[in-house]
């Protein structure tokens, strides 16, 4: 299971069934010359939760969007669900890092709540009392409910992260795909964020975060996988993230007594 | 004279371009909404510039072909298709070469503009007949407007409206969050491209009542001036509309009722009334509202700085915090503490610790981020909760307010 960058590239025989949630395989994406992604294979477990680490600048978040065809890759293939992503798109709901948006927007909470549920209302569909309903759901389940009527400027980081991921309750998908939810919140936003991601598990729904905090990824998360532009490890977090992985993964940029307190935390 | 063509009564001609620049002013608002909301707004000055060579062209082949060179609908086919080269080329400027996009609009505007001035001067010394009139296409001429003219602009503009009404769903999440949008399979390049086309539909309906170089204000100052008035893309969507509706209204009747009065910058001076007007006189985002707002917050800061100074005996040395005090009927002219002034010291006191819970409770995050220092909080919090939160502090009740 563990690949300490093994098998770069190579070729994979095994069937990627329906059962799979996501699964990219030969994946290289990059930004003028460079790559930020380089022959990267990933399998998500279905009914995971599974952290993406890796220092800054490692590909991260390139690869989420790539798996979602926001930048379109060099090379590589995503199936998800067993089929081409176009195909399996109402399945996946994304959650981008909240310094993408302006803030300012003419819009409120319950507005950006409800552009989750785009794909029902269609073009001209009016907003009707069961959308409403279900929004309204969506926000008490990230304790925002009282946030509804607000405009999204008022709100602070955190709170604005609870507003992203109530949209992406709201398409009531399979897979969950989030970019940094942890990013410059508060301990309130994280404790409520981490509930919602355990119950979206208990439902038997598969979630994938990006991450940047070691010390909690133990408490949180179930797999992990490890990219420094290329797969580093991939596994359950017994497997693959040990002091080793994360030296491999963060060079000398992570200090040697964090590995000692990690793999301490690791027994 | 004003009121004769208020109540379009000054005849045919200035009856037509009334209700055409209507058309235009709403259908201008609305789409530039968009526009603005999705921070491109300048994106339109390099379409509208692109349209010149596209006119002067359409006029040569018209005339090459034996037609009148001045029928509207050959010259506007004409700008279309140079806006929409010029569209193209900037759009890939942008995403294929390291330009960014304000870099290409300057190139896109500039080349196209100055193509089109090249083309004019050569129609001048073709020395063919009736060809002028096109120079009307910078700046707009209405004088000698016909019933086909307004019958295309009323058309074009209404068309584009519906398209804008159809896709503004998408439109506004592209603009809000394009990788969201991106994410659940929205084409998020081609609805970019199909808002610009709209607003070029615009352009180019507008190009004989404001002119290429005058368009662009119609098209972003009506939402700039909806925004102040509201928090609701929707509702800016409407207020543009209505208030670029108004100044093509009150613009056309106005031009109309003096000679020799341009009709495009007119309108344009209209909607930029109606911009100083928000600027200045919007209840929230307004310049007024602002500084009101900083003066009666500076005043409740020292009301309630100078309360608590009061409540804990410390002297108060700010003149301004004292006047405000003794103004109140707080304090006296000594600093000293009146009856009402100890009450109120005493409630202010008891205040910051019943918010102090509050704010560390995450029942009470709503409330909590509603705290400003200043708040009374039995505005925000019930009877029964306050009452909750006091039993937590302990200590004296007699203060409860």
């Amino acid at each position: 299971m563990l690949s300490l960058a093994a098998h770069q590239g190579a070729s994979v025989a095994e069937k990627i069934t329906k059962d799979c949630p996501l699964a990219i395989r030969g994946l290289t994406v990059s930004y003028g010359q460079k790559p930020a992604v380089f022959s990267v294979d990933m399998t998500v477990q279905p009914g995971a939760m599974t952290a993406i680490i890796g220092p800054n600048g490692a590909g991260k978040s390139t690869l989420l969007k790539a798996a979602l065809g926001i930048v379109s890759p060099l090379s590589g293939q995503v199936s998800v669900f067993g089929e081409p992503l176009e195909k399996q798109r109402a399945r996946i709901a994304y959650v981008p890092q909240r310094a993408s948006v302006d803030w300012d927007f003419p819009t409120r909470v319950i507005d950006v709540v409800l552009m989750g549920l785009s794909r029902e209302l269609g073009l001209l569909g009016r907003v009707r009392a069961r959308h409403m309903s279900r929004a309204m759901d969506c926000l008490n389940r990230v304790g925002m409910r009282d946030f509804a009527d607000r405009q999204i400027g008022q709100l602070s980081g955190g709170q604005q992260q609870r507003v992203f991921l109530a949209r992406a309750l709201a398409q009531d998908a399979d897979l969950y795909l989030l970019d940094e939810p942890f990013a410059g919140v508060d301990a309130a936003t994280e404790k409520a964020i981490i509930a919602v991601l355990k119950s979206l598990k208990e439902a038997g729904k598969t979630v994938v975060v990006v991450h940047h905090d070691l010390a909690t990824v133990t408490d949180y998360f179930d797999h992990v996988f490890l990219i420094n532009t290329r797969k580093v490890a991939e596994g359950t977090v017994a497997e693959a993230f040990t002091a080793e992985t994360l030296q491999s993964a963060y060079g000398g940029r992570l200090a040697t007594a964090q590995i000692d307190q990690i793999s301490r935390a690791l027994g | 004279m004003l009121w004769d063509a208020l109540t379009l009564q000054l005849g045919y001609n200035a009856t037509l371009v009334a209700i055409g620049a209507t058309l235009l002013g709403i259908s201008a608002g609305v789409t530039g909404t968009f526009l603005f909301l999705r921070k491109r707004a300048l994106v339109s000055d390099a379409i509208s510039h692109a349209t010149l060579p596209g006119v002067c062209l359409g006029f040569m082949a018209l005339v090459a072909f034996g037609g009148d060179g001045r029928n509207l609908i050959g010259l506007l086919a004409g700008s279309a298709v140079s806006a929409w080269v010029g569209l193209l080329c900037m759009n890939w400027l942008t995403r294929h070469t390291r330009l960014a996009e304000d870099a290409a609009v300057g190139a896109i505007l500039s080349v196209f503009f100055g193509l089109g001035i090249v083309l004019l001067t050569v129609i001048q010394t073709m020395g063919v007949g009736r060809q002028a009139g096109l120079e009307g296409f910078l700046l707009g001429s209405t004088a000698g407007m016909l019933w086909a003219d307004a019958l295309v602009i009323a058309i074009g503009g209404a068309a584009t409206l519906l398209l804008v009404m159809i896709i503004r769903r998408p439109m506004t999440m592209v603009a809000f969050d394009p990788e969201y949008a991106a994410a659940r399979g929205l084409p998020v390049h081609r609805i970019d491209l199909a808002m610009m086309g709209l607003v070029m539909a615009v352009t180019v309906v507008g190009l004989k009542i404001v002119g290429l170089i005058l368009i662009v204000a119609l098209l972003i100052i009506p939402p700039v001036t909806a925004r102040f008035w509201t928090d609701r893309s929707g509702r800016v969507v409407l207020l543009a509309g209505l208030a670029g509706g108004l100044a093509g209204y009150l613009g056309a009747a106005m031009s109309a009722s003096a000679p020799n009065l341009p009709t495009g910058p007119i309108i344009v001076l209209v909607s930029f009334g109606f911009f100083a007007l928000s600027l200045l006189l919007a209840p929230v985002r307004g310049v007024l509202a602002a500084v009101l707002r900083q003066l009666r917050f500076q005043r409740r800061v020292h009301i309630r700085q100078g309360l608590l100074a009061l409540a804990q005996g410390q002297k108060i040395y700010e003149p301004l915090t004292l006047r405000l005090l003794r103004r109140a009927g707080f304090a006296r002219a000594d600093g000293v503490a009146t009856e009402i002034g100890k009450a109120r010291a005493a409630k202010a006191l008891r205040d910051e610790k019943r918010w102090e819970i509050v704010r560390a409770d995450q029942m009470h995050e709503a409330t909590a981020a509603l705290y400003d220092g200043l708040r009374d909080i039995e505005t925000v919090l019930t009877q029964d909760q306050i009452a909750e939160i006091d039993r937590q502090i302990g200590g004296p009740q007699e203060v409860l307010a």
